[in-house]
């Protein structure tokens, strides 16, 4: 009897043209290679290979997103860089700092890169967040991507995978993000390492595309290679009419594949809740940490940065004043513009909140809201470690757009059930 | 015969995030040899590993080592200062393949985050290492532990001297 296979070992094996399990070694083909503010220097180790042109320039796509407009003259010198790297290749997709970009996963989502079954590789972590769309997306470092425009191959270790089994519904002021940051304090921040996450169930099927980009999105904080839902009606529809690729074909695990590991969840359960400072799994329940006072908050980011989440924010904060200073982001233009014409975005200004230009902002502590100290900051953005936002005496509390949108208004970590 | 690495430990904990090893504040900064005058900045009881840290000193960690983001900084600062090896229980999959693709070498070695919290293993314990078996020895106070060697894909590319050497001795392949 032959046992059923993984996503992970269906994806990876449709791209290595064989049958695969995990563990196996195989070496593959990317469909897209992912960069931002680090194509400079990976540009420059791609020179040093002693190869004159990239294998597909059409296979990269480069979009700016940590430091717009460039923060420091290090930054611009960064952006150049990769400017003229992407003319020099006659590479097309390349997103400038204009008003056509956004946080690189957003933008690279929203322009139909991520397709059901498609390899991505990364220069940057969150590079998981595209198995929302059933993309196998991971993340790697400057040398390895300069390694695959070279060569146009890299060689991936087929990951053995975790189940997780989602049935029910949210109750009102409950979020994705509540449910992922449970999730990520049960797995633990080393708990999925070097392997693939699989989010099932009707709870999944319920959810919106953003809210499952949520999820993918922080399957690194749990250490994983990759994470991914099921591409269902709902991810065809969103990318019809954009897709960057012919070649995709959605792919799911087989009922009776094998699992290292798995979990069961009913969101019906799940309440709000934060990741305390200053690790992505100190995950408590909003009873613990309500009333903690905070100096700022932030909403945006490739984790919560769409227009689900700048209108969840706004539920609460229209017709209400901010308590803190609020800094909002969202993640690409076309949030901006979505949320500028249904009048979120005047909500929020009207609210006290200041809107930012999209970008990745403070979430990784380069500018537009860092941190002084002995601050705290109640955030939607995905990681708390000390000094994240530019101080290390300064405290991040992770959480979803309502509880920050609640918080801000109070002044202090609050739960959002109690003003919506 | 393999060489032994003989040096001084620096102990961190469990879950040692890119952003305590390298803060993204340097983040623009591209020149390796630069990078080793912000390792560890902001891990508390550390801010003068920078300083202090000696060429074959070693860094010796818990569970988890260098999660969080993809940065080669958080490689090269560590590899530039002089440290061999990085002796880690585990280490998070991005920084692996980093290490690996720059030619520097990780051990994994069980039971070292528990030794860690019960000071088995400490600051300024004298070490030696041999990478080629894995046999570690804390000199000073008599803990012995053994590191994973690492697989022949991975080996063939420390070899060569990292991922670009090791694509060009093979041509393109």
């Amino acid at each position: 009897m032959t046992m059923g296979k993984t996503f992970a070992e269906k994806a990876l094996g449709r791209a290595a043209g064989r049958e695969v399990s995990a563990n196996e070694v195989v070496t593959v083909e990317p469909d897209f290679c992912m960069s931002h503010d680090n194509t400079g220097p990976i540009s420059r180790t791609f020179k040093k290979i002693g190869v004159a042109n990239v294998w597909k320039p059409e296979r990269l796509v480069v979009i700016l997103d940590h430091g717009v407009p460039a923060p420091s003259s290090d930054h611009a010198v960064n952006h150049k860089e990769a400017r003229e790297f992407m003319a020099s290749q006659g590479a097309p997709h390349f997103y400038d700092v204009t008003s056509a970009g956004g946080v690189c996963h957003q933008k690279f989502c929203e322009e139909g890169f991520a397709l059901p079954g498609l390899i991505v590789i990364g220069s940057d972590s969150h590079t998981c967040t595209y198995g929302a769309f059933g993309t196998f997306a991971t993340g790697i470092g400057r040398t390895e991507m300069a390694a695959a425009w070279a060569t146009g191959k890299i060689w991936l270790k087929v990951p053995e995978s975790i189940k997780i089994n989602v049935t029910g519904r949210f109750k009102v002021g409950v979020t994705a993000k509540d449910f992922i940051l449970k999730v990520m304090g049960d797995v633990r921040s080393d708990g999925a390492d070097y392997m693939s996450v699989e989010f099932h169930g009707d709870g999944i099927e319920e959810m919106s595309v953003a809210g499952r980009m949520t999820l993918c999105n922080l399957g690194i904080e749990m250490g994983a290679k990759n994470a991914v839902c099921r591409p269902d009606g709902k991810v065809l529809d969103f990318i019809k009419g954009r897709e960057k690729s012919p070649s995709w074909e959605p792919l799911w695990a087989d009922a009776d594949a094998l699992y290292a590991r798995a979990f069961n969840y009913d969101l019906g359960e799940i309440v709000p809740g934060v990741a305390k400072p200053h690790t992505v799994d100190n995950y408590a329940e909003i009873g613990e940490v309500a009333g903690t006072k905070i100096d700022q908050a932030f909403l945006g980011s490739c984790t919560n940065g769409r227009l689900e989440d700048l209108r969840a924010a706004a539920e609460i904060l229209s017709g209400r004043r901010i308590a803190v200073r609020t800094i909002v982001i969202p993640a690409s233009w076309e949030v901006y513009r979505a949320a500028m014409r249904d009048g979120t975005i005047d909500a929020l200004l009207d609210a006290g909140c200041i809107v930012c230009n999209s970008g990745c902002g403070p979430c990784l502590g380069a500018h537009m809201g860092t941190l002084a100290p002995g601050e705290t900051c109640v955030s939607t953005a995905n990681r708390n470690f000390k000094g994240r936002m530019g101080n290390k005496d300064s405290f991040i509390f992770l959480a979803s757009p309502y509880t920050v949108a609640a918080s801000a208004l109070a002044g202090k970590i609050s739960d959002p059930r109690e003003v919506l | 015969m393999s060489e032994v690495l003989k040096g001084r430990a620096w102990v961190f904990g469990d879950d040692v995030d890119t952003d305590l090893i390298y803060h993204n504040k340097y983040l623009a900064e591209t020149d390796p040899k630069k990078m080793p005058q912000y390792s560890f900045e902001y891990y508390p009881g550390k801010e003068k590993f920078a300083k202090e840290v000696k060429p074959g000193d070693f860094v010796v960690a818990g569970k988890n080592f260098g999660c969080g983001s993809s940065r080669e900084h958080a490689v090269y600062c560590l590899k530039e200062a002089g440290v061999p090896v990085i002796l880690a229980e585990t280490c998070s999959r991005i920084y692996y393949r980093n290490a690996i693709n720059n030619a520097y070498p990780v051990l994994f070695v069980k039971g070292l985050s528990e030794a860690i919290k019960c000071g088995r293993i400490k600051d300024g314990d004298g070490l030696s290492v041999e990478l080629d078996t894995g046999e570690i020895n804390d000199e000073t106070s008599g803990a012995h532990f053994h590191g994973d060697a690492v697989s022949d894909l991975e080996r063939d590319i420390m070899d060569a001297g990292g991922l670009i050497p090791y694509l060009k001795s093979k041509g393109r392949r």
